[in-house]
Order: structure tokens, then sequence, then C-alpha cells
């Protein structure tokens, strides 16, 4: 049963991973700007998307 | 982008992508064909035609793994490398690393589906692959993480897209997960027993079950989720800020549910409630998800008329909110109560792989055909059919399972006004659902039939192709993401410094883990005046018959604290009767009853014709026979290694009882033979492994474990 000695700070650990990670992640800029990523995974494809309109329908 | 605007070109590596893709397609057919076929052979116990490579108990773990780590895997690794290039802008970190990660991977799934037929198993479930192999996804699995970290390290986008955090998490935890429920001690190439005990590896192993499904089956999936529903759709995500949050909450509540495996067993309740209150707070982030998903569709919803892509997302999004729904709701202790170890958890577990995992991925794959090999999907009208039939297999499996498990959990905690069970013997209760076990059995082969479907349509569209498939260039802005901080010299380095600080981090994990749990020993919940005897070197020899088996797939050991349990089963099981289990083998599933205190309850001979034709002694039992037990000689040779580990692990066996293993053995099967040979049993019997196993069976709920007020069934 002791293994809760383990598992327990285990996920505390993992826990705190990922914490640590949101703030350094929200330190480094990260999450300034919650639009444009959004939009800016679409773009890539925008010139594609204008080549293949004609025989994509 | 705040860097200089100049433009380079960036060929991304496609060609992986494609063989990812193919080996997606290649193991999904392998998973839902034996999927498809245990379903069948629950219906039909014949199935496994006399051969003891295809039983239930040696396919289950076949149709796990190759679902979850070769069709899932496959599926997460393809879609991980078309969309983390796109995503960073960049090509992988090495063409190298990334053909090892696929051939390797391949490899391990080959292994996988030699070895667990043949009986190489561990028995944890997801986690049956023994050593040898469990070492080898461990290294693959850091080739990617490398591969992976040092992408990202050399991406020209600074920000990272909500998807990335997605895999990153998954490489992460996944590795310390993995590892850490592994941690076992060989005996030979092919055999090993855990560090952990009883209850200390159901805990470790449903912290990984539950997790494996959370970082395997969940975060990945979202992250695919979070790039192609947009991609598809041409509209960007519903709201960032939603997809963050989502993010941080899920993976970091997610750790914590794996107790709500264990409700009502002889887990410690504080542990038990921890796991089900965690469960029930994933419903937040679980649904901001979906609902993100969905909502990214808003002005969008008439592709979903014409584009399967579009209703493939829509469906599988549904399905990961309402199997994140039931999820929460099967961890409430009184729900659980009833659904445990039912059928009601198989189909829930499917309504998420079939539905979400399943789903997601063939809708990634019809948007990704055209791309990947220029050229058009060949039918939409196909793709829809596919859609539909799939659907309805998904369905139908879904809603059989969970009436067949309300019913019989119903069933089992029937008492009537004296107190006594309704249904006391256990095969009336299976009888009661063999029918809808067909239903579930057609479910599952329509949506087979619905791949066959997606596999004639994505080879058709390949052949319409008129150009060699290519890898896409695509003009990029050159940005340097970290000219602002440090300079050009060192971002190579240090993106290397974070692929090495998150190895570093796994290593000094597993090296505490390793170096702890020898140390502890289980005193603390152990009742000092309850005395447990381990088992006989031949019981031994039987329990590892037991595990090889898969007997556990369809066999409890754990009887929890409920009247109804201690009614048909006898006292609750204690922490102390498993504290010499290696591996624990309480199991999640009751297809067959419990069998936590079987010993002593029929004759050696009962259990000998049950063996050979479970139909002689149960008529309508679904077990299918197990001749080659009494064909095969018992291993005598390995159980003083085996002991040996044994008594290092901590378990009290005397130096002549482990010197003298084998011939210990050898005495207690010469007297169970000489008893079953009197009964009639052909003189052929005689050390072959039903005798092991017979003992085993009648020593389970014999070795004490039970204080005297556990004894009087005082449970409640």
């Amino acid at each position: 049963m002791n293994i809760l000695v383990i598992v327990i700070p285990l996920a505390v650990i993992i826990g705190l991973l990922f914490v640590t990670g949101f703030i350094w992640a929200a330190k480094k800029g990260q999450f300034d700007d919650l639009v444009s990523p959004a939009h800016r995974i679409l773009l890539d494809d925008l010139k594609e998307n204008k080549n293949k309109k004609g025989n994509k329908k | 982008m705040t860097a200089s605007q100049e433009k380079v070109k960036v060929t991304y590596d496609d060609q992986i992508v494609r063989m990812f893709f193919h080996a997606t397609l290649f193991w999904a057919f392998a998973a839902f064909a034996a999927g498809v076929w245990i379903a069948f052979e629950l219906a039909v116990w014949q199935l496994n035609l006399n051969t003891e490579w295809l039983t239930f108990g040696r396919l289950r773990p076949l149709h796990t793994n190759a679902a979850i780590f070769a069709f899932a895997g496959n599926a997460i690794f393809a879609g991980i490398y078309h969309s983390s290039q796109r995503l960073l802008k960049t090509r992988m970190f090495s063409d190298t690393l990334s053909k090892i990660h696929f051939w390797g991977w391949q490899l391990i799934i080959l292994a996988a589906a030699i070895t667990l037929p043949l009986g190489f198993t561990q028995s944890k479930e997801y986690a049956e692959l023994e050593w040898p192999i469990d070492i080898a996804v461990t290294l693959i699995w850091v080739v990617f993480a490398i591969n992976f970290f040092g992408t990202l390290a050399r991406r020209r986008e600074k920000h990272m897209y909500v998807a990335i955090w997605f895999y990153i998490a998954t490489i992460v935890t996944v590795a310390v997960l993995y590892i850490v429920n592994n941690i076992a001690l060989p005996t030979s190439i092919a055999h090993s027993y855990p560090v952990y005990a009883g209850i200390q590896d159901a805990l470790v192993q449903w912290w990984y079950g539950h997790n494996a499904v959370a970082f395997f089956l969940t975060t990945p999936f979202l992250g695919l989720m979070y790039y192609y529903v947009p991609k598809a759709a041409n509209r960007p995500v519903y709201s960032y800020r939603l997809s963050i949050i989502h993010f941080w909450a899920l993976v970091f509540i997610y750790i914590w549910a794996g107790p709500h495996h264990l409700l009502y067993t002889a887990l410690p309740d504080w542990a038990q409630t921890l796991g089900m209150i965690f469960s029930l707070m994933l419903w937040a982030p679980s649904w901001g998800g979906m609902i993100n998903g969905l909502l990214t569709l808003r002005g969008a919803w008439h592709l979903l008329r014409t584009e399967p892509v579009i209703k493939f997302m829509v469906a599988a999004l549904t399905f990961y909110g309402m199997s994140t729904f039931e999820g929460p709701l099967l961890s409430i202790k009184s729900v659980s109560a009833l659904g445990h170890y039912t059928d009601w958890i198989v189909g829930h577990v499917h309504s998420g792989t079939l539905g979400w995992n399943g789903f997601l991925t063939f809708a990634m794959i019809y948007y990704l055909v055209p791309k990947l090999w220029k050229t058009e999907l060949y039918s939409k009208k196909l793709a829809t059919t596919h859609f539909w039939i799939g659907l309805l297999g998904t369905l139908l499996y879904y809603i059989s399972m969970v009436v067949a498990g309300i019913t019989q959990g119903g069933m089992w905690r029937a008492v009537n006004e004296q107190g006594q069970l309704v249904y006391p013997d256990f095969v009336e209760t299976v009888t009661q659902i063999i029918p809808l076990y067909y239903v579930r059995g057609i479910g599952g082969a329509l949506y087979l039939i619905g791949f066959l479907l997606l596999l004639y349509n994505v080879y058709k569209s390949i052949s319409m192709a008129t150009e060699k498939p290519t890898d896409e260039v695509a003009e990029v802005i050159n940005t340097n993401v970290k000219s602002e901080d440090i300079g050009t010299g060192h971002r190579k380095l240090e993106g290397m410094a974070t692929a090495f600080t998150v190895l570093t981090l796994i290593a000094i994990l597993v090296g505490s883990v390793i170096e702890i749990i020898p140390t502890l020993s289980l005193h603390k919940y152990v009742r000092s005046d309850v005395q447990v005897e381990p088992w006989t070197p031949l019981e031994l020899a039987g329990r590892d018959i037991y595990v090889r088996e898969g007997c556990y797939t369809c066999h409890s050991q754990m009887i929890r604290k409920m009247p109804s349990e201690v009614l048909r089963y006898g006292p609750a099981s204690t922490i102390e009767e498993s504290m010499y289990n290696r591996p624990f083998q309480w199991g999640s599933k009751r297809t067959g009853p419990d069998l936590a205190r079987v010993g002593g309850k029929y004759p050696d001979t009962w259990h000998y014709r049950h063996m050979i034709n479970p139909r002689e002694i149960v008529k309508d039992s679904i077990m299918p026979n197990y001749p080659w037990l009494a064909q095969e000689k018992i291993d005598y040779y390995s159980l003083r290694k085996k002991l040996s580990i044994m008594k290092y692990l901590g378990v009290p066996y005397d130096d002549d009882t482990v010197a003298n293993a084998d011939l210990v053995a050898g005495r207690q099967a010469q007297e169970i033979a000489d008893g079953l040979i009197e009964f009639g049993a052909p003189e052929e019997v005689r050390n072959k492994e039903i005798i092991a196993l017979i003992a085993y069976l009648q020593a389970l709920g014999q070795k004490g474990g039970l204080s005297k007020e556990d004894k009087e069934g005082d449970s409640e």
C-alpha cells in the first residue's frame, strides 16, 4: 500500500511539472496573443487553396 | 514575427507521414478484425478453434494493444509528424530518427503480435508486453522525444499552437507512466515479476491504465483535433483562450483519476475518494474541449451536410463529449458499484475508442489522402457510407453493451426478501446477455466493413494520383525564435537542452522509483494479527499459467465490500490476501464469476473436468475448453529462479523451499495427480500444467489474510 508514497508524490510532481510548464510558457509570451495563433495555422494553405479551388468542388 | 521578413523554402518530410499513414491502415485492420473475432468468441465459445493461441484470454490483450499502440499509435504519429512540421514551420529534426521511430515502432508491434498469442504477458492491462519489448518501447519513445523536441527547437514560429502543447504533454507523461508501471525483475527472457505486489501493483497499474487513456488516447487526439478541425472547416478554433485553459486543466487533473478503477476494493477509502473527486472534476475541461471543437464549426455547419471529413469530426467530438460525461459518472462510487466488472465499462471504452479515436482518425485520413498524394478523394459518397455504417456499428456496440452491463449488474446484486441472491448461479446472468453479445459482434463487424470501404476509397484515391508523391515545399518567413533572447549560435544548443532536460527528468524519476520501492514495506496497511502464507512452488507455477492464459480477462479476484458480493463470493477481499501477488490478478471484468475464494469450493476432479470441458459441469458455460493444459508439462525447471526472485522481492520463502522448489512442487503435483487418477483421470495427467493450475485454484482464498471479523462476513 505504501506505493501511495510513490504514486501520490509522482502525481504531484507531474502536476507541478505542468504548472511550472504553464508559468514558463506564460512568461515566455506563449499566451500573450490569443487571437492570431488560431488564424495563423490556416494561413499556410491560402495559396494552395486558391490554386485548388477549381478542382476541389 | 518580429525578426527579419526574409523568406526561406522549407521541405516538409511527408514521406514519413505517408509511412505512418500506411501503418495506421494496416494495423487498424488487424486491431478491428481481432476485436470482431473475440467479440464473437463470447457468443460462440468454439471460436478459439480449439487452439491455445486464439483464446479470448490471449487475444484480448492482442486486440487492446493493437488498437491502442498500433492503430491509434501510428495515427497519432502520422498526425503529429504532419501537423508539427507545418505548425512549427520546419522539417522534422532528423530524418534518420524519424525512420528509426517508424521501423522501431512497427517491430515492437510485430513482437507484440507474436508474443501475446504465445502467452508471454505481464497481465497488466495495456502493459502486457514483457520486459524486453518494454525496453524497446522506451528506447523508441526516447527517439521520438528527441526528434520532436529537436524540431521544436528549430521552429520558425515563436508561438506554439495549442496542438503542440498537447503533443508535449503526451510525450512526457507517457514516458513516465510507461516506465514506472513496467518496472519488473526478469526471471527469463520471456517472463518477469513486477516489483510491486498486490494492492501496490493494482494502484500503479490503474494509475497507468487510466492515464494511458488520458495521455495516449486523449491528449494526442485533442492535439490532432485542434489542428485538423480548424483546417478542415477552414475556420479558426472557436476560442483559443478556452483551448489553453482546456489543456492545462485537463493535463493537471487527469493524472489523479486512476483509483476510480478500484472503487469498493481493498484500496483504502481515502484513495478511492481522491480518484472519484478528480474524475468528477474532469467533466469541466473535457466538455470545454468538446464545445471548443464543435463551435469551431460555427458558420460552417453547412459542411456537415456535404463533407464526410466534417461528419466524422463532429461525430468524434460528440462521442468524446459522451464518453467524458459517462466516465466521471461511472467514477461515482454508487454508479461504479453497478457498472464495474460489467460490459457497461466495455461499452464506455468503445464509445471512446470507436467513436472518438476511430472517427477522428478516419477524418484525418480522408483529409490527408488528397494532400499527401496530390490527388482527390475518390468518392465522397463512399466515405459518407462509411460514416453511416461506422456510426451504426458504434451505436449497436455501445447500446448493446450498456444494456448488457446494467442487466447483468442488476442480476448480480438482486437479493430477495429472505436476503438471498435471486440469481445464485452466475451462468444465469451470462445466458441472459448472450443475445447482446451477438449484437455487439455485429456492431463491431459493421465498423470493420465501414473501414474496408475506407481502405478501398484510399486505394482508389491514391491510384488516381497523376504524379509521384513528393514532399511539400513551403515558403516561410525565416523567424529566428531565439534571436531576441540569445542569438543564433545558441538556438540549436538550447533546443537540445530542452530535450536533454526532459530526458534527465525521466531518468531521475526512474532512478528514484527503482531505488525507493524495494526499501518500502507493506507493513503500514497490513494488519499485524493477520497471517498470510505465500504460494507453494506448485501453486506459483499454476499462478503463472493462470496469468499466461489471461484468465484475468474474464475472472476477477477481488470481492468488493458490497452485501451482494459477500453473499455470492464470501467475505470481501483484504489487502493482506494479495500482498505476495505479483502481478496482482484483481481483474477488471467478470465474464465469468470472481475466483478470489474459489479454493476448496469444489473437488480437484471438478476443476479437472471443468478445464477439459466446462460444459460438462456448467451446461451453458461460454468458457472455452483448455485441453492443452492436460498435455503440456509443468515447467519445474524455472521454479527455483522464480522463487528466489520472489524471495528477493520480500516474499517469506525459506531457503530450503527455494533451493528445492522443483522437488517440493513435484511432490505436491504427485498428490494431486494421484487423487485425479483415482477418480478416473488418465495416467498421462501426471506433471501436466493442469495439475499446477488446480493447485493454484484450490489455494485461492485459502492462504489466510482474513481476520476473525472478516470471516464472520462483517463487511458492511
